[in-house]
């Protein structure tokens, strides 16, 4: 707000309200007789109406509304751009109470950063909150069962992107990932992209063409081992999806195999660390971990 | 402008009389004191019964729980307010229909209170009269003591109020154990403080001028009557001419006929014989006296009376001393007093019974009848659908499942209308306790190719230990195209 507009909203209040005082002067001024007269209004032929006075204290509260707005007016913004005595804003009071309410969170899991995330996976109470956690900060990509969606990966079952140890998976929530996967289809070509697809699908042991699955190999073992590695066990270092155990991030049928190959893919979990803070972090990447911790076997450790 | 400038030597204020009302015995006085210990008594008493080890009626906001006796209602329970209210108001219509201002007469808190801070200033400040004078005198040693008596059985009595009021919303004894020990926090203070000023103000000083200036119900109460609505008049037939004079018997000594054709009860004026005969007003003005809203029911129906029945009490005294038929002053219709029949029963009247009837009837049976559980099926909204591997289609379901019950009970969850659905729960049973709410997460699939688009289902909640605690709620299952 410029200065201007400033002045002129703060002398068009201050205006209104010294008319309002002038209003009332006005209004009370002259005659002191007490008994009720009539309007001189006739409604339906007879129905008239008498002209009562108002108790004077009534008057009393137009006054104290008037002084009340002052106040009001002084303590808080309003007449053009002071700010007030008390500097309020919306703002202010709202990072007050976040404030406020972390500071309770954080005190109730005061020491959580020098415990294990293994170990505070199997704390019910704190489960419990990060369970709720999860249901507002996560559920909108990964599903409310954790099970995620197209895109989006499945958090409950012992396939690792980037890793599946407590610490890796505090990295993820901490920092995010960049997921990416280049567009092969220039290259490949339209019968290149065929066969590679068919041989990524005969890794998980889904029914392939065998001979097109051949010809991909050997394109495979020259494009693609880079990232996916020979065996095509992927690369947790750097996200690169485990291509054997049947497990699709982006759809296991054969045209969404081939989309991927074609256009390449690329995703991105967000940076939580700044947003939530770390004992939120901490709690969430606990309940992650608790989500496959109980399975049957070891997390996956990071291939070589 | 000039419909102003007609009324412009008129003052928009004036100050404030005090009302002075005059004690009165009768009937409906005797009836009011009975509403007000009534109602009194079960505002102070209620919050201090017990039901079920905990408060009987209890409502915890923060909590969200509202505890009346055996029943727990929660917000979604809400509803029901909301039906009660329209109870309230169809009883408003009512009786203010049959008998106009009951209402106000006997049962709204700013009378019932009022009544009480009345005695209390009797008992310290003396009888109307005493009270007048009192009020003009100088300030004196007894004029103090009074004065400060009365102000300590107000103040006394409006933080018994206030410390009463917020004991319907944190408990009771805790409340108390903290006010006896000044550790009462914050915001416990403040509202107990606040609404104890409030009836302060309002029963000792605002009184009759909440009704007249404050009050919407007041005013909007007169658009329900008709000419059949039993109201309180002054039977200007019998009562004029009014005037002063000698008691009957008194007359009848003197030898004073009474002369035919002239109403029930007709005198003539005391010494003046040949003089043209009175009505049954004997302007004793006893009925002004005993208004508590300062007006003159023998000017008709003004809607500032309150329909306290006052001046007839009052009036009635009168009549009996004189030796007249009582109920100058009486409940009765404009019909009436037009030499027309009463009508109590109209058309208007047993709608509104039948309508109040009907609503009671449905919202009792509703209560008893109501199902102690809830539930919310909220769809996954990000993924409309997902595929696994073997082609089935999954979609997935938050089940809030609030258990209202004092018991704790077991749920399993299925899918109704949904062929060869396979419901996935985290858990085969869901323990829900007494009074919590608790999300499952549902994970309802299908085989491959069956659906199509989407279609509606239901999803059954059911409790394991008491089967009548099943719900059904309809939802959508998504496949793709």
């Amino acid at each position: 707000m410029s200065d201007t507009v400033g002045l002129v909203i703060a002398v068009v209040v201050l205006l209104n309200i010294a008319g309002a005082l002038w209003l009332m002067w006005w209004a009370t001024r002259g005659s002191t007789a007490t008994a009720a007269q009539e309007t001189t209004h006739t409604w339906d032929g007879n129905l008239t109406e008498y002209n009562n006075p108002l108790p004077r204290w009534w008057l009393w509260l137009f006054i104290i509304t008037i002084v009340f707005a002052l106040g009001y007016l002084a303590f808080f913004p309003g007449l053009g751009s002071w700010r007030g005595i008390g500097q309020w804003s919306a703002v202010s009071q709202w990072s007050a109470e976040k404030e406020a309410a972390d500071q309770a969170f954080n005190q109730h899991f005061a020491g959580i950063e020098n415990k294990d995330l293994a170990a505070l996976a199997h704390d019910p109470g704190a489960m419990a909150t990060a369970k709720n956690l999860f249901a507002l900060n996560c559920s909108t990509c990964h599903g409310s069962d954790a099970r995620g969606a197209k895109g989006f990966p499945n958090l409950t079952d012992r396939d690792w992107l980037w890793g599946g140890g407590p610490d890796t998976i505090y990295q993820t929530v901490a920092h995010g990932r960049n997921g990416m996967m280049p567009a092969w289809g220039p290259v490949l070509g339209p019968a290149g992209v065929e066969e590679v697809a068919a041989y990524v699908l005969s890794l998980s042991g889904r029914p392939a063409d065998v001979q097109l699955a051949s010809a991909g190999k050997a394109r495979f073992e020259t494009l693609c081992v880079a990232c996916h590695g020979a065996d095509g066990k992927g690369n947790q270092a750097l996200g690169a999806p485990n291509l054997t155990d049947s497990i699709w991030l982006f759809g296991g049928s054969t045209a969404d195999v081939k989309e991927s190959i074609t256009n390449g893919r690329s995703s991105k979990m967000p940076a939580q660390l700044e947003r939530l803070g770390d004992t939120k972090v901490r709690l969430l990447a606990a309940y992650v971990y608790s989500l496959s911790a109980d399975q049957a076997g070891t997390p996956d450790q990071p291939h070589e | 402008m000039s419909e102003l400038l007609a009324v412009e030597d008129q003052p928009l204020y004036a100050a404030h009389m005090k009302v002075y009302p005059r004690e009165v015995d009768g009937r409906f006085a005797r009836l009011r004191i009975l509403t007000v210990i009534a109602l009194l008594g079960l505002f102070y008493v209620t919050p201090w019964v017990r039901w079920d080890g905990r408060q009987a009626v209890l409502f915890d906001l923060p909590a969200r729980k509202f505890y009346i006796f055996g029943l727990t209602f929660f917000p979604q329970d809400f509803f029901m307010l909301t039906w009660l209210l329209i109870i309230a108001a169809l009883s408003l219509f009512f009786f203010t229909a049959l008998a106009g201002r009951l209402w106000c007469g006997y049962a709204c808190p700013q009378t019932v209170w009022t009544e009480i801070y009345v005695w209390m200033e009797r008992w310290t400040e003396g009888k109307w009269a005493r009270r007048m004078k009192l009020d003009k005198a100088p300030w004196s040693v007894e004029k103090f003591s009074r004065k400060a008596a009365k102000q300590a059985l107000w103040v006394g009595f409006s933080a018994l109020t206030g410390f009463t009021f917020v004991g319907f919303f944190a408990p009771i004894r805790e409340l108390a154990a903290g006010a006896a020990a000044f550790q009462l926090s914050s915001w416990e203070l403040f509202w107990v403080v606040f609404y104890g000023f409030a009836t302060y103000g309002n029963a000792g000083y605002m009184r009759e001028q909440v009704c007249k200036y404050m009050c919407p119900y007041a005013r909007f109460q007169s658009a329900m009557f008709d000419r059949h609505t039993l109201v309180i008049s002054y039977d200007a037939g019998r009562g004029e001419p009014r005037g002063a004079r000698q008691r009957e018997s008194a007359m009848r000594k003197q030898g004073a006929a009474v002369p035919a054709g002239t109403a029930v009860g007709g005198a003539v004026a005391a010494g003046a014989p040949a003089a043209k005969p009175l009505g049954d007003c004997i302007d004793c003005t006893m009925c002004v006296q005993a208004c508590p809203t300062g007006i003159d029911i023998r000017n008709g129906l003004q809607y500032e009376c309150i329909a306290c029945a006052a001046c007839i009490d009052a009036c009635d005294v009168v009549m009996d001393k004189m030796g007249y038929a009582r109920g100058l002053v009486r409940y009765s219709t404009q019909a009436e007093m037009d030499g027309a029949k009463r009508r109590l029963l109209r058309p208007r009247i047993l709608l509104y019974a039948c309508g109040l009837l009907l609503l009671i009837v449905g919202f009792a049976v509703a209560v008893t009848h109501r199902l102690p559980v809830n539930v919310d099926v909220l769809r996954d909204r990000n993924a409309l659908y997902r595929t696994l591997d073997d082609g089935e289609v999954e979609n997935v379901y938050s089940v809030r499942i609030i258990n209202k019950d004092q018991h704790a009970h077991r749920f399993v969850v299925s899918a109704l209308n949904l062929p060869n659905a396979v419901v996935d729960c985290d858990a085969p049973t869901q323990n829900v306790g007494a009074e919590e709410v608790k999300t499952a997460v549902v994970r309802v699939r299908v085989p491959a190719a069956q659906e199509h688009g989407g279609r509606s289902f239901n999803m059954l909640v059911r409790s394991v230990d008491e089967p009548r605690l099943t719900i059904s709620t309809r939802t959508r299952f998504f496949a793709g195209p």
